[in-house]
């Protein structure tokens, strides 16, 4: 079988340059990490800035009349709650229920939408989108080669990004556009590591001199490895590993981010389940002695693991795992099977670490 | 992180990565430098048993970084009579030193013929390119 080739982001030199290590992800070739390892850039990010190049991340933008019809069809969330200049999350659900994708939408304009979707789920994700928008009047425009999206995150994250923007920046789950070192850019309030900071799209072109600038004004290139730990301790999903069509949002935790009543794709599954309970419930962990539960590890008595590593915040195993909805409550003690090794949980508060609380850490 | 590669002569080598020192008829277990680097930064070792045996070729540790877990190859048979238990609290000492204070098991060989199957200084960085 001939091996695919893999495509490569605008900061492919930049990441080859800085000694990263690159790996096949979804069909791009990324940097898992850098020369200083995964541990120097997450503590990075808790502590000062880190800068992720995530533009194998996919970019849908839909216009026109009906973009809010579309969109409200598609999207758990309700679309018209979104103000123009202000992101939401919400997944993208099959007629089953079953989670198709998890995406932030930006509202651009009054009928003009940008929702980032993730790599591995693109393409269906466009496809679904022009199936769902036969009879409305909207314009469904495939961005991905339109942009490169990278994000600046840490308490330092604002002030590098404000030392080369024209104006002030988004606040926090707010978006638009700026003019960054002399290039137009939508500069969105929002991230994956639970620090503050800024996500930036930009135009191809400006993708490599932006990357150099913010990391010679002090953020730390970090790669996939450490999006995923960061990713974790502050219990964000991940496609894939903790969302899956297999199983729904209300399962995952994610029902604050569904409202039926719009009639979306899949309401009426997500809505019976609401009623009646999830039979599983996604939760948080820390694992109490030695040893790291990984992605796949079953539970004992029911359920799996699907995110795990260790947190390099805390020093210790942590994950998301399915269980049974019965025994998913904070303190709760359960057991994993880790390869043949039985190693002690216990059901945590999200996030598993968090800026804020941390007083001894 | 250890900063570059380097192989000592004065062991042998299996071509999955770990090394064998052997004096007499006891051997000492680690794993290369290719190993930990590809690893990456280690979080984690979990030990075999004191008096457990173990085989060439088939796993009796594991060890994780950040990213996954990986099993340690036996380069040779025979029974554990030593495990670095200074591992358990500083399992970085893998990336930092992983010919010296990385040393993982010490093991009393029951067929030390076994060691000819294993490959040289040499022959080992050979087949890393």
């Amino acid at each position: 079988m001939p091996t695919p080739t893999l495509k490569r982001t605008p900061l492919f030199d930049s990441h080859r340059d800085a000694g990263a290590k690159l790996v096949p992800f979804a069909g791009w070739e990324m940097p898992v990490q850098y020369a200083d390892g995964i541990r120097a850039e997450h503590v990075a990010v808790r502590t000062a800035a880190g800068i992720f190049d995530v533009s194998h991340m996919g970019e849908v933008e839909t216009s026109g009349p009906d973009a809010e019809a579309l969109l409200q069809r598609v999207l758990t969330n309700d679309i018209s709650k979104l103000a123009i200049g202000g992101a939401q999350y919400a997944l993208l659900c099959n007629e089953a229920g079953g989670v198709l994708d998890d995406l932030f939408t930006y509202r651009i304009a009054p009928d003009r939408f940008l929702t980032v979707t993730n790599a591995s789920n693109h393409d269906a994700d466009v496809a679904w989108m022009r199936d769902q928008a036969a009879g409305l009047d909207v314009e469904i425009h495939d961005g991905r080669e339109s942009y490169a999206m990278l994000a600046v995150q840490g308490p330092r994250a604002r002030e590098i990004v404000q030392a080369v923007s024209d104006s002030p920046l988004p606040d926090r789950m707010q978006a638009g556009r700026r003019i960054i070192r002399g290039a137009s850019a939508l500069v969105c309030g929002t991230g994956y590591t639970g620090e503050d900071g800024v996500e930036l799209l930009v135009d191809p072109e400006d993708a490599s001199a932006l990357w150099d600038d913010i990391v010679r004004r002090g953020a730390v290139p970090c790669g996939l490895a450490a999006r995923d730990t960061l990713r974790l301790e502050a219990c964000f999903h991940l496609y894939g590993n903790d969302l899956s069509i297999e199983r729904g949002p209300i399962e995952a935790g994610l029902g604050w981010a569904c409202s039926e009543d719009t009639g979306f794709v899949g309401a009426d599954a997500v809505r019976a389940v609401r009623a009646a309970g999830p039979r599983e419930k996604l939760v948080p962990f820390t694992i109490s002695g030695p040893g790291i539960a990984r992605e796949g590890n079953p539970v004992i008595g029911g359920g799996e693991v699907t995110s795990g590593t260790l947190s390099p915040s805390l020093g210790i195993g942590i994950g998301m795992a399915y269980v049974p909805a019965q025994r998913a409550n904070v303190g709760e003690r359960f057991e994993i099977d880790v390869r043949g090794k039985t190693r002690a949980a216990v059901v945590a508060s999200k996030p598993l670490y968090s800026h804020d609380e941390q007083t001894d850490g | 992180m250890s900063s570059g590669a380097s192989y000592p002569e004065d062991r042998l080598y299996h071509c999955e990565h770990d090394w064998a020192l052997i004096d007499g008829e006891v051997a000492t277990f680690g794993i290369t430098w290719f190993a930990q680097d590809a690893l990456g930064e280690v979080v984690f070792f979990d030990p075999p048993e004191v008096g457990s045996s173990v085989t060439a070729n088939e796993f009796y540790a594991e060890v994780e970084s950040v990213k996954a877990v990986s099993d340690v190859i036996a380069p040779l048979s025979g029974e554990i009579v030593e495990v670095n238990t200074a591992l358990a609290d500083t399992p970085e000492t893998i990336n930092e030193d992983p010919y010296g204070a990385g040393w993982m098991v010490k093991v009393k060989l029951s067929d030390p013929g076994e060691q000819d199957a294993l490959l040289d200084c040499e022959n080992y960085v050979s087949s890393l390119s």
